[in-house]
């Protein structure tokens, strides 16, 4: 079932573009079932988002070996081992960079990218930046915990001010990120918040995310029972209310941003902003237009190619 | 290495000469640069170029020297044999250096010689006159009064002024025409020619920098996917790829900074692309966390350092042989990679391929370690010796279709696939993303068979053993794959001078003229692959050798500590040089004739020329 690729198969094979045969197997939530266990801290939010996830992936129908799952390192990015997907588990702050580089080369495929708050707006925060102006067609799910959770528990860019952690006993002295307002400037053209704690709301934003044309967000409260005891799960359930609850116009840029900053009593979750008449990336790389994924393409160049490089070299 | 390296010698006497031209940056030395560099290589002379140059858009202080010959050349050389001041200043730096039957040519309204040295021939023009109000001919005329001078044919001039000029428009190609006949035959009625003629061989040969020999190389290794952030010297294989990326179907991303770069890289090359980046020091060293996950997760890339004088930003535009225990030590732990150091241009193009084809099959990064040198610096290619088409050999690798899985959504759950499996020669087929069957994580942490995490695992040692040891064992018949150094030269030379990368062909002119000036015969070691090191085949050889001289173009002997740790063999002497400038050949010349006569060991090269 292995095969040692010589140049006269790659030919043959970088035909093959999309047409993988699929045998008739149901795409269930169970398909999506990873091999290991989760080791997450019982209760952790994470538990929720992976749920969240196997079911917006069935429900849509998507074909498990035809997605991947990036993430970079923190407790929320080791979710692509548990999710049957193919995965990457790269490293700190990296998930989108190299996400961005596997979407160019292989543009079939569905490209989730999972990490947390401090693998993304601290240590990746440039190239968060960058894969929202660019518009990558993939989704980004951030746990986001106001924490940072592998390393037991030191202050996030998502930490509110005056928080005690570890790292800062006598109270965090630096504002805090807010996500929603800073994709949406970012060129972000999708921009989400859900709460692990209301899954049919999470699944179904999930889905809305996977189908969007372009680069999605999705920040996800997602609790740290372990280690920040001031962003609890009640206390997300006394202020998430619902975009749709209030008529909100998801289109409305202004009202969009002005719904993003809102926080305190009320935190609002939901759909924040959406625009679908931006090309992605992939749509505007003129490499891309025909021939299919690129990794899958002939390698080298003709005589006739060689021939006219060279000549300009004379 | 050398057997590639034969130069277009099929015309005797044996003629060599360069040209030196100098100004501020923004004075337009670049096309007759290029001008005389295209008709030397179509007339089928090797040449060498090289532009000594400041990190700055204008001003400064700007010197191209060309050497050109119808034997080899492997290095600018030593002298001049005609130099074009284009303001004052180039001429006070360099009147006092040109030797006796040089020529120099300038204008004669804006420019005075001082103290001209003997035997040297002034031509002042009266340009004004000559260029009848075209300014930007100017230096038209400098290029028809060399041309005239090494008794090269009108008719040559015409064809490449035709090339370079007809984007401008006739016109301007037609008053460049005209200037140029005026100069030409201002030449040959005022100043005397060489006592020969530029010779004119059977076969063109065509001018590349290294950088896009480098570039050029990626295109034969079936590269789809160049990422980069611009730094020099590096950057001129990014606007070589990117300018041919289009018609070639090749993808090219410029990324927010080098960690992007490294990242996106690996991103694409696990997808299944060929995929490659160049950067210098400075953005090598932001890539290095990535480069060990390349080798973690055994996802091959290629990456090109193109060192340039370090530390820090230090100078952009100079050169050094800095870099290599950076990427020695390129980011923390234990990790298979490939170094090679090319030596010229021509190597440059066909290391690429080659260096693709090891790292797909032992699936690791692969790291080419080149400098400013050769990587900006021009050299003739005989097209022949370019391998555009050649084999790839991709490793175990498997396709979409190369599956035969019954349950598409197998491979990790069901055990049916183990990406890192524990194979006797350590290497694991490679499914990437979309094949259905082989669904796996890779993981920059460590992991099992089945690409698990084991990291966090409290105590399984034995686990992280077998897989340290599977990933180290690709690499234990890795020797034969490449071909060990050899010896240049006679077994009983009076030392053996040992290099390695891009000092290959200066050291080598260096031995030719110890034999040819000065009756001093030496033999050569030159050094290409550093990783894996052939320690065994180098001791050997040095074992005979009387006295072991380590040539190297930083100060602290990084290769003389390289080769100590590898083979235990200290060098007897040491020719360092760290002063931003290439070694020229009398600097090797003169340092191992200071280590013969037993005044030194360790001789610094002073860089006579101010630039
Ligand atoms: C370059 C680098 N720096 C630091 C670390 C240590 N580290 C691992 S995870 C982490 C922060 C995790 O926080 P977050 O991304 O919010 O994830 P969480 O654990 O909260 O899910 C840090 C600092 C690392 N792995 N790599
Ligand atoms: S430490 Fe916090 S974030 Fe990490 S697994 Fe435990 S609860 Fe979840
Ligand atoms: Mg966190």
């Amino acid at each position: 079932m292995t095969t040692t690729t010589t140049a006269a198969d790659i030919v043959e094979k970088s035909i093959i573009s999309n047409g993988i045969p699929l045998s008739n197997v149901e795409v269930t939530r169970d398909s999506y079932k990873g091999k290991i266990d989760p080791d997450w801290c019982p209760g952790c939010g994470d538990f929720g988002v992976l749920t969240a996830m196997q079911k917006a992936l069935s429900e849509l129908g998507k074909q498990p070996h035809e997605c991947i799952t990036i993430s970079g390192i923190g407790c929320s990015s080791n979710l692509p081992g548990f999710i049957n997907t193919y995965g990457m588990h790269t490293l700190h702050g990296r998930a989108l960079a190299v996400a961005t580089g596997m979407k160019m080369a292989n543009h079939e495929l569905t490209v989730m990218v999972t990490g947390g708050d401090g693998d993304g707006f601290g240590i990746g925060g440039n190239h968060f930046l960058h894969t929202m102006r660019r518009n990558v067609d993939l989704t980004y799910i951030v746990m986001d915990n106001q924490i940072y959770g592998l390393t037991t528990g030191q202050t996030s860019p998502t930490s509110a001010l005056g928080m005690e952690t570890k790292s800062t006993p006598e109270g965090n002295l630096e504002n805090p990120i807010n996500p929603m307002p800073l994709a949406m400037v970012g060129g972000a053209t999708f921009v989400a918040r859900a709460y692990t704690g209301q899954q049919a709301h999470l699944v179904d934003i999930l889905k809305q995310a996977i189908s969007h044309k372009g680069f999605s967000l999705v920040d996800v409260f997602s609790p740290c029972v372990t280690y920040n005891k001031d962003n609890t799960y009640q206390w997300f359930k006394a202020r998430v209310k619902k975009l749709e609850d209030s008529g909100h116009d998801r289109t409305d840029f202004h009202s969009a941003l002005d719904k993003g900053y809102m926080w305190g009593d009320e935190i609002p979750i939901g759909v924040f902003w959406q625009r679908e008449d931006l090309p992605t990336l992939n749509d505007l790389e003129p490499v891309l237009d025909e021939g299919g994924p690129l990794a899958y393409r002939t390698l080298g160049i003709t005589k006739t190619q060689s021939d006219s490089l060279m000549t300009e070299m004379m | 290495m050398t057997k590639k390296q034969d130069a277009n010698t099929d015309s005797k006497p044996l003629v060599d000469f360069a040209v030196g031209i100098g100004g501020a940056a923004g004075q337009g030395i670049a096309t007759p640069g290029n001008i005389l560099a295209r008709i030397f290589a179509r007339r089928g002379l090797n040449l060498n170029a090289y532009n000594a140059y400041q990190s700055l858009i204008r001003g400064g202080h700007t010197f191209l020297t060309i050497r050109a010959s119808n034997g080899p050349v492997r290095s600018m050389g030593d002298s001049l044999d005609v130099m074009v001041p284009l303001n004052q200043d180039t001429m006070d730096r360099h009147l006092g250096v040109m030797p006796s039957g040089s020529s120099v040519i300038y204008d004669e309204a804006k420019i005075t010689p001082e103290n001209t040295p003997e035997g040297v021939q002034l031509c002042p023009l009266p340009i004004k006159e000559l260029i009848v109000g075209n300014k930007l001919a100017a230096n038209t005329v400098a290029v028809a009064v060399i041309l005239n001078m090494l008794g090269i044919e009108f008719d040559d001039l015409v064809d490449a002024l035709e090339r370079i000029f007809s984007r401008k428009g006739k016109a301007v190609v037609e008053s460049n025409m005209e200037i140029a006949q005026r100069g030409y035959d201002y030449a040959a009625d005022n100043f005397s020619a060489f006592p020969y003629k530029a010779p004119r061989l059977s076969k063109g040969l065509a001018v590349v920098t290294g950088n896009e020999a480098t570039g050029m190389g990626a295109l034969a290794a079936g590269v789809k996917f160049y990422a980069a952030y611009p730094m020099s010297p590096s950057t001129g294989v990014l606007m070589y790829i990117a300018q041919h990326a289009r018609e070639l179907g090749v993808m090219v991303r410029q990324v927010e900074d080098e960690i992007g770069v490294m990242n996106m890289v690996i991103g694409a090359a696990h997808a299944g692309c060929r995929a490659m980046c160049a950067t210098s020091g400075g953005g090598f060293a932001l890539m290095t966390e990535a480069i060990g996950m390349s080798g973690m997760i055994e996802t091959p890339i290629v990456c090109v350092d193109v060192q340039r004088a370090g530390p820090a930003t230090g100078m952009p535009t100079k050169t050094e042989q800095g870099d290599l225990w950076q990427l020695l030590g390129a980011g923390q732990g234990d990790y298979q990679k490939f170094i090679v150091a090319p030596v010229s241009q021509t190597d440059l193009f066909n290391t690429i391929p080659e260096l693709f084809n090891l790292t797909d099959r032992y699936q690791c990064p692969g790291l080419v370690l080149s400098d400013l040198l050769i990587s900006e610096g021009t050299s003739t290619v005989d097209p022949d010796d370019l391998n555009w088409q050649p084999d790839i050999d991709r490793g175990q690798m498997i396709f979409p279709n190369g599956s035969t899985s019954d349950n598409p959504y197998g491979g990790y759950n069901d055990n049916d696939y183990l990406r890192y499996v524990n194979t006797e020669s350590g290497i694991s087929p490679r499914a990437v993303p979309g094949v259905p069957g082989h669904i796996h994580v890779a993981a920059s942490d460590e992991h099992d068979e089945d690409g698990t995490l084991i990291s966090d695992e409290f105590t399984n040692p034995h686990k992280r053993r077998m897989m340290v040891e599977k990933r180290a064992r690709k690499m234990d018949t890795v020797l034969d794959a490449i071909d060990p150094p050899e010896l240049v030269g006679p077994n009983d030379g009076a030392a053996t001078l040992v290099g390695f990368g891009s000092t290959w062909g200066v050291v080598l002119e260096a031995i030719e003229k110890l034999a040819s000036e000065n009756n001093i015969v030496v033999n050569q070691l030159h050094i290409k692959w550093i990783v894996p090191f052939h320690a065994d085949a180098i001791s050997s050889v040095l074992a005979d050798s009387q006295k072991i001289i380590i040539v190297e173009n930083n100060y602290s002997g990084q290769f003389a500590r390289y080769l100590r740790s590898e083979t235990g063999i200290k060098g007897d002497a040491h020719i360092r040089k760290y002063d931003g400038e290439p070694f020229m050949p009398h600097h090797i010349v003169d340092g191992v004739k200071a280590i013969l006569a037993r005044e030194t060991d360790l001789y610094v090269p002073t860089h006579e020329m101010m630039v």
